[in-house]
């Protein structure tokens, strides 16, 4: 069983999976490794990173030096996103507001393995806190699970996409079991120059977790931690791990990875589940909605296929929907029918609600001190190597702060390649050129450093999704509209980080590229920019509250479940990815039971 | 299966939805580029996706400034050796909203260029003497130094040294002259060497 297309599927499946990232990824490893049939509807075409990777193309041999353009967005025309961004052609959404603080930016992928081909890799786990921040100040959404519920999977997603990392023994921060990270690479000159004058402002700096491999994997000894007593599941993982290179550590992660050295679904997820023979994937194919019986359950789902324009439906005795939480909302609200009025699991009326993204703010300055260094290479990881996590729980329950929730720093490299953009500044060579200048250039180069925020959002009764009225995408389909407002809480953090950063650049003997925000709004990224979009159909406590029960299970329909970030009720600092990867895994091995006891 | 051809009233739709979507924060339109899906793995010339503009004249003022701006030098090689004008003209003729707004600028300031020359030296400029082409340079640098007379003239020099730098500076013979160094398989990564840890005053903390 393979990349498939409409025609070639089967008369019925045990699960039908929407989505190709993290989560639904995720579900369609732990589901066909464990024999259940599974077909997968990705609306982009069919990607493979091996064949398709830029590794070491130069800026030189990319149109425009490799910047970004409407058609290639974000990293510009290298990331590996493919027919996505912000914009998608003929995939419009649109903006309940027109001011523009109350608009949010929604970024798609339209390919195999969506998002996860050109993220971060930046993989943190929730912290016990990160479960239950109502309990702790009152404000949002607890989990219906806990930290232990999940740091199993955490534990398991770790060892099978291979993270590395430190333990840094630091609060609400968890540590990872001995021997499951990777070793974590070695600190660049910006690294350890923060390192060392965090010091003495009281900002611990330590390794960040991100999906590289900076050694190979154990094939021999991590599949039988991971499916004990599943032989064959072992061997087919075992197989993929040792097709996984270890990083060779030359450019950049958002490119995508040929030799399987950082996690992406493609690479890491699909291969095992497609080797098993229980997986087809039909790529092209837009899901619309979910179809459901006369008896209330779901029995599959309704898409287009692109590439002959019809209407195709594919039957299924559970529908996962891991389509990213905005598309998973837009999906529930627009399969309605007679028994369902206003959308799929929606009774209560909160499908849609609450969505959230990251806090961003980002902040550099110059360092005297990093002008004219010897000529290095600090390519590394293709990524951040250290990181500082939130570290002011005390000040913050001790009331000293401004605001609720907590952020972390993600420390940027000083020497990145240059192209696609002038590495020159020009307030600092102001008019020079000629060998002056190319002197003026090599003396500043690799003495910028750069620090990003990303901080906790709490959910707000303001920032929600809901269909458009009128609007509808190139396939006729309704396309969702957003709300979006800030509240305090995130614009005081982005004002705390800005000043954090302007100290931390200060005492490094620097000066910060401009002065610290006025305001809140100055200071922090618009919404979705950072794309950490999660909530919308939030899990909780009871049907009247929440979408989704415990097990990313929908309170009404019992056979359908969202396996995105759509269920998150809280989006803590840490990036989302790695809490996706663990619920989805724990979904999968419920789905297994419960259909196993006959309850699905 | 029933096909889902696109009624009137969806397609009216689109063209609403079109228009909201263009009521977004940014990348209003999207113009015929190299698409959202282009073969990544293939090398790519100026002039492989979109017609180029430099007339002859204008690349001969582009391809002499940009080697006044970069020399062939003990720090690396000319400006024209690394084909810095195609990326310049590449750029001004991309058909994206970005490099639209660029065009003009850099299309006027050339002219004007050979204009200046004519009137000072009665030649074009990129029959200048180095000497001839650091008078005008000089008077058109730095906008904040820069007469009113050559304010406009300041506005474009600056920006077509930063595109000159862009080019540049996405070579490896740029990578050479910046600093950088990457792009290259290793089987370790050891971290800043230590005469730079030594010159900062760092310990390798990761060991």
């Amino acid at each position: 069983m393979p990349i498939i297309t409409s025609s070639k599927s089967q008369p019925e499946y045990d699960v039908v999976i929407v989505g190709s990232g993290a989560g639904g990824g995720q579900m369609a490893y732990t589901l066909t490794l464990n024999g259940l049939k599974c077909v997968m509807l990705e609306a982009g075409r069919n990607y493979d990173p091996v064949k398709e990777t830029p590794m070491f193309q130069r800026p030189d041999q990319a149109p425009l030096g490799g910047a970004a353009t409407p058609d290639k967005q974000f990293f510009g025309y290298f990331d590996a996103t493919i027919d996505g961004g912000w914009e998608v052609p003929g995939e419009p959404y649109t903006q309940a507001s027109e001011k523009k603080e109350e608009q949010f930016w929604w970024w798609r992928t339209r390919m195999l393995g969506g998002r996860t081909n050109h993220w971060g890799r930046i993989s943190l786990r929730n912290g016990p806190y990160d479960f239950k921040p109502h309990s702790r100040d009152g404000l949002g959404f607890d989990w219906p699970i806990g930290y232990e519920d999940v740091e199993p999977y955490y534990t398991k997603v770790e060892m099978l996409i291979g993270v590395y990392g430190a333990n840094s023994g630091l609060e609400n921060t968890p540590d990872s079991p001995d021997g499951v990270l990777l070793p974590p690479p070695k600190g660049r000159v910006g690294d350890l120059m923060a390192q060392k004058h965090g010091r003495k402002l009281g900002i611990p700096v330590v390794s960040i977790h991100r999906a590289v491999l900076t050694k190979a994997q154990d094939a021999d000894n991590i599949p039988a931690k991971l499916h004990p007593g599943n032989e064959r599941a072992q061997r087919l993982v075992a197989e993929s791990m040792r097709q996984r290179a270890a990083c060779f550590w030359a450019t950049s992660c958002v490119r995508g990875c040929s030799i399987r050295a950082n996690y992406q679904s493609t690479t890491v997820h699909l291969p095992p589940a497609l080797a098993s023979g229980n997986l087809d994937i039909i790529p092209n194919a837009h899901a619309r909605e979910v179809i459901v019986g006369e008896d209330g359950r779901a029995t599959g789902v309704l898409y287009i296929d692109k590439t002959t324009g019809k209407e195709e439906r594919v039957k299924a005795k559970v529908v996962v929907l891991a389509a990213s939480s905005g598309e998973t909302i837009r999906i529930l609200l627009n399969s309605k029918s007679a028994r369902h009025p206003h959308g799929l699991a929606n009774g209560s009326g909160l499908v849609g609600k609450y969505t959230m993204d990251s806090v961003g703010a980002s902040f550099g300055g110059q360092i005297p001190a990093l002008e004219n260094l010897p000529a290095h290479n600090e390519e590394g990881a293709g990524g951040d190597h250290f990181y500082t996590p939130w570290w002011l729980y005390k000040e913050q329950k001790a009331g000293k702060l401004d605001f609720a929730r907590g952020y972390h720093i993600e420390i940027g490299g000083t020497r990145p390649m240059p192209g696609g953009g002038s590495p020159i500044r020009d307030s600092f060579v102001k008019g020079a050129y000629g060998t002056k200048l190319k002197e003026e250039a090599r003396r500043y180069y690799g003495s910028f450093v750069n620090y990003a925020a990303r901080g906790e959002m709490i959910p707000n009764e303001n920032s929600f999704a809901d269909l458009d009225p009128v609007v509808k995408d190139k396939f006729g389909i309704p396309v969702l509209r957003w709300h979006w407002r800030w509240s305090d809480h995130e614009f005081n953090q982005a004002l705390h980080a800005e000043k954090t950063f302007a100290a931390l650049i200060t005492e490094m003997g620097g000066t910060p590229n401009r002065p610290v925000a006025k305001t809140g709004l100055e200071a922090i990224s618009p919404g979705g920019k950072i794309i950490h979009e999660v909530g919308g159909a939030l899990m909780g406590f009871d049907a009247k509250k929440s979408v989704c029960n415990s097990w990313n299970q929908t309170w009404e329909v019992k056979n359908l479940f969202l396996c995105d970030g759509a269920p998150f009720p809280s989006n803590a600092d840490k990036n989302p990815t790695l809490t996706i990867m663990a619920l989805a895994w724990r979904t999968g091995d419920y789905i297994i039971e419960q259909s196993r006891k006959g309850n699905l | 299966m029933e096909t889902t051809r696109l009624t009137r009233r969806e397609v009216l739709a689109f063209f609403t939805a079109a228009l909201a979507a263009s009521q977004l924060p940014a990348f209003a339109q999207v113009p015929k580029g190299y698409g959202t899906d282009p073969d990544l793995t293939k090398l790519h010339t100026p002039g492989d996706v979109w017609p180029l503009t430099f007339s002859a004249a204008e690349k001969k003022a582009a391809t002499a400034l940009a080697d006044v701006i970069f020399p062939a030098d003990h720090i690396g090689p000319a400006a024209s050796a690394l084909r810095v004008s195609d990326y310049i003209d590449e750029w001004i003729s991309a058909p994206y909203p970005q490099q639209q707004g660029e065009r003009p600028v850099i299309l006027e300031g050339l002219a004007w260029l050979d204009a200046e020359a004519q009137r000072r030296f009665t030649k074009d400029f990129a029959a200048l003497t180095s000497e001839q082409h650091r008078a005008i340079c000089d008077d058109i640098c730095w906008p904040a130094d820069a007469k009113p007379a050559f304010a406009k003239a300041a506005q474009f020099f600056v920006q077509f040294r930063a595109l000159s730098a862009a080019a540049y500076y996405g070579t490896p013979d740029g990578w050479k002259a910046i600093g950088f160094i990457g792009n290259i398989p290793l089987p370790t990564f050891d971290g800043p060497p230590k005469e730079v840890l030594e010159k900062l005053g760092l310990e390798q903390t990761v060991k």
